[in-house]
Formats: structure tokens, C-alpha cells, sequence
């Protein structure tokens, strides 16, 4: 992220309308800039494509629930590592539109109620953020203290949802139920009655996987315009953007309500994944993955996110038993002390250079060096 | 009447509970800048060992509460030394590669919030693989009081008192010994109390042992009157991060004024409409302390101070 050399131009000659894509989706602030980082995206997108082809439906559900955390991990990663804002508070918004979604989805069962369900759901978790931010940002809490609130949010959320096991909390049909949680909260459904699409395991995989790669391209595309550049302005900061007559609290809360909704369309995916909603998604435990993520990934960067959101719930649900938490903390621990910036900014920062450095010396007469940000 | 007692009891009971929770984690956060989010699992650790020492090795629970601290203030000295400043592992690594791997974290308070969050999950279910889900429990000394219809444990109201001690403990702490100087001086300029010969780093080992062990202390007086379970420790955390940016810089004066008007305001509100609307109140007043006295309960009244003196 330190060169500003392909910000907003298309990277070289073979310009045409590839290249103009090409220079809505690259820029400073994201890693992977280079011809080979979209081949090898190809090449990625083609395999998970193909993964459900050679596996079995267990696999491709577990698989599917981690794509669905990974737009929990992308939250964190635009509020955290591109705004600035540490929010302990991305599994409220993720709880509340799973709720939301789960409360609709059960007492309008029909395709049309769940795709109401779906779209409440994911508005649900961003105005949750809108009120929440606003009276952060607006109220003048700044920094730490913003993570303080966010943390106790979470913590008054748990306690309210754990005590719902009683009848007055049956709203029409669905019983929030308390520690037990609410369970026959159906498949996700799109489209009325007659035109609709019912997803299950294959094509529930499909579709969530569709709906990433946009989400990670769309971001992109955010984060590399003028109005990701002030995002990342007001990280840096705060008092000189604002100098610069950026309005720096609404950007937070733009960006926080965002996040809001990433988590809520998490949260929403979640609910109809697992057909399952429970006050566990409040707990402190659940609440730390997404930090672990996307510290370890790398927060200044989407694809860090990403990738580590996957990679870690695949190794976490691996390993199972009571061991994994410990290993998952530890890893947590490793990566902020030693490695703050996290794994993707390295590899793009350090060993892709290195790796690069030395296929060069081996071919001789190779003259300027093309590296990962003029290619 | 035995509403009014019921109040009194609440509010006494309610103080204690923040006072203490606050207190250790407002010591490391006001003296070295670094959030410790494994604050409740160190109070854990001191209710764990002070419930195994009573049932498992026989002593008597006043011994057993001091072993419980005992255990947590060295828990913490491990704790300062291997991650918050990185010494042990920067002195392997200097010998190993020449270099340090570790900056400390002190003043970086984002990062020792991520990085003690990857220590309490860590403890927590560390604690639940070696010590099972949960443990016998010691049962709770001094009996209740019972007036009219009600009853109140008198332990946990007396509770209040040690709250009280503790906070005056503290304060003498700072106020009177040379170590509460040189950890001011610290607070006020790191660099200079250095150049004055204060030893910083001792400074920061020394205050974050002692706020661990305020943790464990914690942990051992409320061990008779909670479930044992690994998880204990986040029951504590909202009174005492909402405690502590209610509080503000001062450490003792405001932990204090923080504790009664929490106190107060948990206790009424839980009186009126159940715990549960306690805790909502207890946030919503930290949002709106921030809001209008974004340095807490302490920066007001040292601003207030100032202009009193620029008056006069």
C-alpha cells in the first residue's frame, strides 16, 4: 500500500475496456494489482466452482458457512482496517439481521416473505449500526473508547437475548427462545410464489459464492475510488481530514452503517445456513473471530480478510474438539505482536518482491525491474 | 421502608461489584495505556485458585483468598514479561537473530486490546480443558440479613467496605510511597522521569502486577458467590469498562465517583425493572458521559479545578 503509481490509471498500454475495469478495481489500497493476481484469481474462482463437483454435501455446507463468515471478516475489514474504527461489535449487526431474518422468515414462510425476511434482515443490521454509530460518532466518542461501547454492546446484547425463553417474547409465530435459540428458520428463498428460487446445500454454495466475489469486487471498487481514499484519510487522520473539509464523522458513520449491513447480510446467511439462530452468536468468543481474522489476515487489506476468514474457519472446523480455541488465540496473539499488519500485506510487501528478485537474477540481462505495482 | 433498605442494599452491593471490578483494570489502563481484555479472566484466575485452595487443598478461606492473589499477581509478572513488553521473547530472539521481534505494548491501546483478547481466550478455554465446565462452589459465609420480607447476603454487602479499603489503599499507594511517585511521574512524562533516574520499565512490571493482583482479589472475594465456570470472568466486564470511561484519567478519584453514581444508577434501575435494564442503563450512561465529558468524571473536575485556580 505504499506506492501510488497505478492509482486510478489503467496499468499499462493493452488499455481497451479490460483496462478500464482493470482501473475501477486496483489502486493503493488494495494488494493485488498485477496481471498475475487476476490470473490466479481465475484460476481460484474456477477451482471453487468446481469444488462442489468433486466433493460430497457435507463438505460443500461446511465450505459454504465459511464463505458466509468471510462477509463478517470483509465488515470488520472495511470499518477497522480502512476507516480506522475498531469495532468489537460486528457480531451485534450479524445477530440482530439473523434474528430479524429468522423472526420474518417464520411467520411469512412463502418465497415472497423470505426474500422480505432476507432484505429487512440485512437493513435491520445496518440501521442497528446507523443508531449505534450515530450516537458514537456524533456524540464525540473517538478511538479506544469506540471499541469500549462496541464490546459492551455486545455483552448487553448477549444478556438480553439469553433471557427471551419465556412466552412474551413470541413475536407472531417465532419464539425467540433464550439460550436455546430459535430453530425451523427456513432455507433462504428468493423471487414469489410461482418464480422462485428455493436454495439448499449445491445451490446455496453457488449463490453465496456468487454474492462474495461480487461483494469483494464491489469493495474494491469502493476502496480504490475518492471516496475510499477519504475512508482511508480519516484512519490515518482524523483532525487533518478534517481540516481538509472532509466531513470526518459522517464518513464513520457511512462507513460503520456499511459494515452494519455486511454483517447483517452475514448474519442473514447465517440464519438461513444453519436454519438456527442463538444468543452464542453474542458471545465473547464468537465476537473475537472476526478481530482474529482480520488481524491475521492483514485489516488494511480485502483479500487479507478474505482469505484469512476462510483459511482460519477451515483449520479452526478441522481441528474441532476444545483444543481449537486455544490454538486460534494464539494465533491471534503471535500475529499482533509479531506481525501487525498481518500475513497478506507481507506477501505482497516482502515475499513477493524477494521471489521476484530472485527469478531475475537467475535470468540474465533482464533489464528494468517490473514489479507487482507498474506491471 | 423495606424498599428503602432493599435500595440501600443494592446500591452498597452494586458499588462494591463496580468499584472492585474497575479498580485493577483501571490501574494498568490510566498507568501504562494498555487495555487488558483478559481483565475478567483474571479475575477468574484468582476465583479459580481461591475456590481450588478452600475445597481441594483445605485452607481456610481468608488463606485461600490471599493464595488466589498471590496466584494472579504472579500470573500477571509472566503475563508484562512475555507479551505486554515483550521482554522474554525480544531477549531469545536477541541472542537468536540479533534483533527484537516484539515492540511493547504500552501505549498502543488498539493493539493490547486485540493482543490480551487472544490471551483470554487463551485462559478460558484453557481453564475448561484442564479444570472441566465448572466447579464446586464454596458456599457463601456470614449469612443473610432479613428484614421484613426480604433478605440480603450480608457478605456481599460488607463487600462495600472492602471496596472502600482497597480505594484507599490505592490512594495511599500512589500518594505515599515512592513507588505511587515514580509511577506518577511516568503518567506525566515518560521520557523525563527517565532521565531522572526513575526505572520505567520497573514501574510498568511493578503496576501491572499490582493491578493483577486487584483482579485476583476480586476474584477471590466474589468466588463464594458465583457459578465456577471458565466463563465467569465477562460478567464482569461491563461494569468495569463502562466504570472506567466513566471514571476518566484519575485512577482512584475516579474509579471512586464512578462507582457511586454507577452504583446508584445500576441499583435504581435494577430495583425498578430487573439486572437486565441495569445493565442497559449502565450503557446508555457511558454513552452519554462521553458524550458530554469525553474525559470522564475526573477530567471535568481537574478542568474545573484549573479555572477555579485561574480565577483566584
Amino acid at each position: 500500500m505504499a506506492t501510488e503509481t497505478s492509482a486510478g490509471s489503467p496499468a499499462d498500454g493493452s488499455a481497451g475496456r479490460l483496462g478500464r475495469v482493470r482501473s475501477y478495481l486496483e489502486g493503493p489500497n488494495t494488494v493485488g494489482n498485477s496481471r498475475q493476481f487476476w490470473a490466479g484469481f481465475l484460476v481460484a474462482l474456477i477451482a471453487l466452482a468446481a469444488y462442489p463437483m468433486l466433493t460430497n454435501s457435507y463438505q460443500v455446507g461446511r465450505v459454504t458457512l465459511f464463505f458466509v463468515y468471510a462477509f463478517l471478516g470483509l465488515s470488520l475489514s472495511i470499518v477497522w482496517g480502512y476507516a480506522g474504527v475498531l469495532s468489537f461489535g460486528q457480531v451485534v449487526f450479524f445477530g440482530v439481521a439473523g434474528y430479524t431474518f429468522g423472526v420474518i422468515s417464520v411467520n411469512f414462510a412463502t418465497p415472497a416473505g423470505i426474500t422480505g425476511a432476507f432484505v429487512v434482515g440485512v437493513l435491520g443490521g445496518a440501521a442497528m449500526a446507523a443508531v449505534l454509530g450515530y450516537f458514537m460518532f456524533y456524540g464525540g466518542v473517538r478511538d479506544v473508547y469506540v471499541t469500549i461501547i462496541t464490546l459492551v454492546s455486545t455483552l448487553v446484547l448477549h444478556t438480553f437475548m439469553a433471557q427471551t425463553a419465556g412466552d412474551e417474547w413470541t413475536i407472531g409465530e417465532a419464539a425467540l427462545g433464550g439460550f436455546n435459540g430459535m430453530p425451523t428458520i427456513p432455507n433462504l428463498a428468493l423471487g414469489v410464489e410461482g418464480a422462485a428460487l428455493t436454495f439448499d446445500n449445491v445451490t446455496y454454495y453457488y449463490f453465496v459464492l456468487a454474492l462474495l466475489v461480487g461483494m469483494y469486487l464491489a469493495l474494491r471498487v469502493l476502496v480504490n475510488s475518492d471516496y475510499g481514499r477519504v475512508m482511508v484519510a480519516v484512519r490515518e487522520d482524523e483532525d487533518r481530514t478534517q481540516m481538509f473539509g472532509y466531513n470526518v464523522k459522517r464518513t464513520k458513520l457511512t462507513v460503520f452503517t456499511l459494515g452494519g449491513a455486511l454483517a447483517g447480510l452475514s448474519g442473514v446467511l447465517y440464519a438461513a445456513w444453519g436454519n438456527y439462530m442463538s444468543p452464542g452468536v453474542f458471545e465473547l468468543t464468537f465476537a473475537s473471530l472476526p478481530v482474529i481474522w482480520v488481524s491475521v489476515g492483514g485489516r488494511k487489506s480485502l483479500l487479507g480478510a478474505l482469505a484469512a476468514t476462510i483459511g482460519i474457519e477451515y483449520f479452526r472446523n478441522s481441528l474441532g474438539g476444545e483444543l481449537a480455541f486455544v490454538i486460534v488465540g494464539a494465533l491471534l496473539l503471535v500475529f499482533i505482536l509479531g506481525l501487525p499488519g498481518g500475513i497478506v500485506p507481507w506477501v505482497d510487501e516482502k515475499l513477493v518482491p524477494w521471489l521476484q528478485r530472485i527469478i531475475q537474477s537467475r535470468s540474465t540481462g533482464a533489464a528494468a525491474a517490473p514489479t507487482e505495482e507498474t506491471d | 421502608m423495606a424498599n428503602g433498605l432493599n435500595l440501600l442494599f443494592q446500591f452498597l452491593d452494586s458499588f462494591a461489584f463496580i468499584v472492585l471490578a474497575a479498580a485493577g483494570l483501571a490501574i494498568i489502563f490510566g498507568i501504562m495505556g494498555v487495555i487488558n481484555l483478559a481483565h475478567g479472566e483474571f479475575i477468574m484466575l484468582g476465583a479459580y485458585a481461591t475456590t481450588l485452595a478452600n475445597i481441594q487443598f483445605g485452607l481456610p478461606l481468608p488463606a485461600a483468598m490471599l493464595a488466589g492473589v498471590a496466584v494472579t499477581v504472579a500470573f500477571g509478572f509472566v503475563v508484562e514479561r512475555t507479551i505486554v513488553s515483550g521482554w522474554l521473547p525480544n531477549a531469545i530472539s536477541q541472542r537468536a537473530i540479533g534483533r527484537n521481534v516484539i515492540e511493547p505494548l504500552y501505549d498502543r491501546l488498539a493493539d493490547s486490546m486485540v493482543a490480551t483478547w487472544g490471551l483470554s481466550l487463551i485462559m478460558v478455554q484453557g481453564v475448561r480443558i484442564t479444570l472441566g465446565n465448572s466447579l464446586d462452589q464454596i458456599g457463601t459465609p456470614l449469612g443473610n440479613i432479613a428484614y421484613g420480607g426480604f433478605s440480603y447476603s450480608l457478605y456481599r454487602v460488607s463487600l462495600a467496605g472492602v471496596a472502600l479499603a482497597v480505594l484507599l489503599g490505592t490512594y495511599a499507594l500512589f500518594r505515599y510511597t515512592t513507588y505511587g511517585m515514580r509511577a506518577r511521574a511516568t503518567i506525566q512524562d515518560e521520557d523525563t522521569a527517565r532521565a531522572m533516574g526513575v526505572d520505567t520499565e520497573r514501574t510498568y512490571v511493578t503496576t501491572f502486577a499490582i493491578g493483577s493482583g486487584l483482579a485476583g482479589l476480586t476474584g477471590a472475594l466474589y468466588a463464594p458467590t458465583i457459578t465456577m465456570v471458565p466463563g465467569l470472568g465477562s460478567s464482569f466486564l461491563v461494569e468495569a469498562f463502562v466504570a472506567v470511561v466513566v471514571g476518566g484519567p484519575s485512577v482512584v478519584l475516579g474509579t471512586t465517583l464512578a462507582g457511586g453514581l454507577l452504583g446508584a444508577i445500576n441499583a435504581t434501575v435494577s430495583n425498578l425493572f430487573g439486572t437486565f435494564f441495569g445493565r442497559i442503563a449502565l450503557l446508555v450512561t457511558a454513552i452519554v458521559m462521553i458524550r458530554f465529558l469525553p474525559d470522564g468524571i475526573t477530567g471535568f473536575t481537574e478542568r474545573l479545578r484549573d479555572r477555579l485556580q485561574e480565577g483566584a
